[in-house]
């Protein structure tokens, strides 16, 4: 019993058909594997806080010359009285590597320990890694509440 | 006993052939040259390395990853658990001298231009596994979930993020969102005890096979003082004789991890608050230090680039260059040496010393 012959070769027009088909087909199929995981990896994004403003501190709880770190969102901020008396806010974030400052009472500035980065207490970068100054809040006293509240 | 072993060996090689693996094992040899304590070191980082695998899986019987629980389960395993301190501090330890190892490893295979052809591949596997043991190190650092791991995790994954084009990709990716929480430490705490291992284990395979297959290099001085005469060929062959001397010396290291271990226990430090300033006097492991030390120098801008950016690029470049470094290194061969890459060596190997030194001023 002898085989058909097999028509088409390599390269031929039908040949040519199949391997795009079987091609295109595995192509897709990989796509559709790897698509899914892919976006499984990246997790779903969580609303930003929509809150603007936060009961940062009671009005006897700072003294003078300290700062206090408060949860403002999801992000920590800093609460500092100034030597004489003023209440400043800032966000806590370093610009330069994402740490979180902290207020230094004998420089009178806010400082990051992780790379020794200086902010001045209007939020500039003086010294230091940080490429950017510290976003500033506005402080408010309601009663017995220091209040902090995003600028518009 | 040597009647039992042999006919054990001919049943074995009556099913698989695996006279063909003893002949695997014996066919490399080890020169014999006033370099060759250098050799014990990639032994050694092997070593150390199970050591992890079996001190992880360990630490793995009483560990929580989940922010409310792993600071407290790693206090629960070094204050009650029947000698999880001494499981921990190992781990710590055997992990830190892994990695001092790795380096003594790769720097006495650079300078003694042992990745020279044909062994270019040996060399490129062995600097990916420098990678992954950072990895490592990395990643293994945030599982206690201390106020250090934290902030190290912080600024770690930030300078990732500070990339252009992929970086905020790779932040999302590294944290399992926009800031360190606990989705970083599940993810962390998959890629040290999954993600790593396996590439490691794969990885370290292909490193071992090529060695075994390639056998040692000799130093081309070596070589060179014996085509001349100078000096005689000697050799030692790899199984048994070099081995049994590693094993002495992987011994002796056993005792010195359960001493430091005992003396020096490792610290847990303070839980990890996410609202609080980062401490005074925060820095990261010491294999880190000189590229944390040149972070604190760079300003916030060389011209209209970002410092941190700039330090990134420079380190991933040298980091780059340093895995090309035997197809870079073309004049190379037998007998020969290459001033210029020594040079290039003695120059990062000053860098990282100077630097970490100034880090820890």
């Amino acid at each position: 019993m002898s085989l058909p012959e097999i028509p088409e070769k390599a390269g031929e027009p039908g040949r040519r058909w199949v391997n795009l088909l079987l091609g295109g087909g595995l192509a897709a199929s990989v796509i559709s594997f790897f698509y899914p995981a892919i976006r499984y990896i990246i997790p779903p994004a969580i609303a930003e806080s929509t809150s603007r403003s936060v009961v940062a501190a009671k009005v006897d709880e700072l003294k003078r010359n300290t700062g206090k770190i408060f949860k403002f969102g999801s992000k920590p901020a800093l609460l500092v009285r100034t030597a004489d008396g003023n209440y400043r806010a800032l966000t806590a974030v370093c610009t330069h590597l994402n740490c979180t400052v902290q207020y230094r009472d004998d420089l009178h500035q806010i400082w990051c320990a992780c790379h020794n980065g200086l902010y001045d207490l209007e939020g500039r970068n003086v010294s230091g890694p940080p490429p950017r100054p510290l976003e500033t809040f506005e402080v408010h006293v309601q009663g017995e509440d220091v209040v902090v509240t995003r600028k518009a | 006993m040597s009647g039992l072993y042999r006919n054990a060996l001919t049943w074995l090689d009556e099913r698989f052939g695996a006279g063909s693996v003893e002949e695997f094992l014996r066919h490399k040899t080890i020169p014999i040259h006033r370099h060759s304590v250098w050799y014990y070191f990639g032994g050694m980082t092997l070593f150390l390395f199970i050591v992890q695998l079996l001190t992880g899986i360990l630490l793995l019987l009483y560990y929580r990853p989940t922010p409310n629980d792993a600071f407290e389960s790693v206090q629960y395993m070094v204050t009650q658990v029947r000698f999880g301190w001494l499981i921990r501090s190992i781990h710590s330890w055997s992990a830190n001298l892994m990695i001092f190892t790795a380096f003594v490893h790769m720097f006495s295979v650079y300078f003694l231009k042992a990745y020279r052809k044909p062994r270019e591949l040996t060399w490129v596997s062995g600097m990916l596994l420098l990678f992954i043991v950072m990895g490592f190190g990395f990643s293994g650092y945030l599982l206690p979930w201390n106020t250090l791991a934290f902030f190290a995790t912080k600024v770690g994954t930030e300078m990732a993020g500070s990339v252009p084009l992929v970086g905020k990709w790779m932040l999302i990716f590294l944290r399992g969102g926009e800031e360190v929480t606990g989705a970083t430490l599940t993810r962390f705490f998959g890629f040290h005890v999954a993600v790593l291992p396996l590439l490691a284990t794969t990885l370290l395979a292909l490193h071992l096979m090529l060695v075994q297959q390639l056998g040692m290099s000799t130093p081309p001085g070596v070589e060179k003082a014996i085509v001349e005469g100078r000096e005689q060929k000697r050799i030692m062959p790899f199984f048994p004789n070099f081995l049994l001397r590693d094993m002495i010396g992987w011994y002796a290291a056993l005792g010195v991890l359960g001493a430091l271990a005992a003396i020096f226990p490792w610290e847990l430090g303070t839980k990890a608050d996410a609202f609080a300033a980062a401490p005074a006097g925060i820095r990261p492991e010491w294999y880190f230090l000189f590229m944390f030390q040149t972070l604190k120098y760079l300003p916030s801008k060389v011209l209209f680039i970002d410092g941190e950016l700039l330090g990134i690029f420079g380190f991933s470049a040298a980091a780059l260059v340093w895995v090309a470094m035997p197809f870079l290194d073309r004049r190379i061969g037998f007998g020969r040496t290459t001033r210029f890459f020594t040079g290039a060596g003695v120059f990062v190997i000053g860098y990282m010393m100077v630097f970490s030194w100034l880090a820890l001023r």
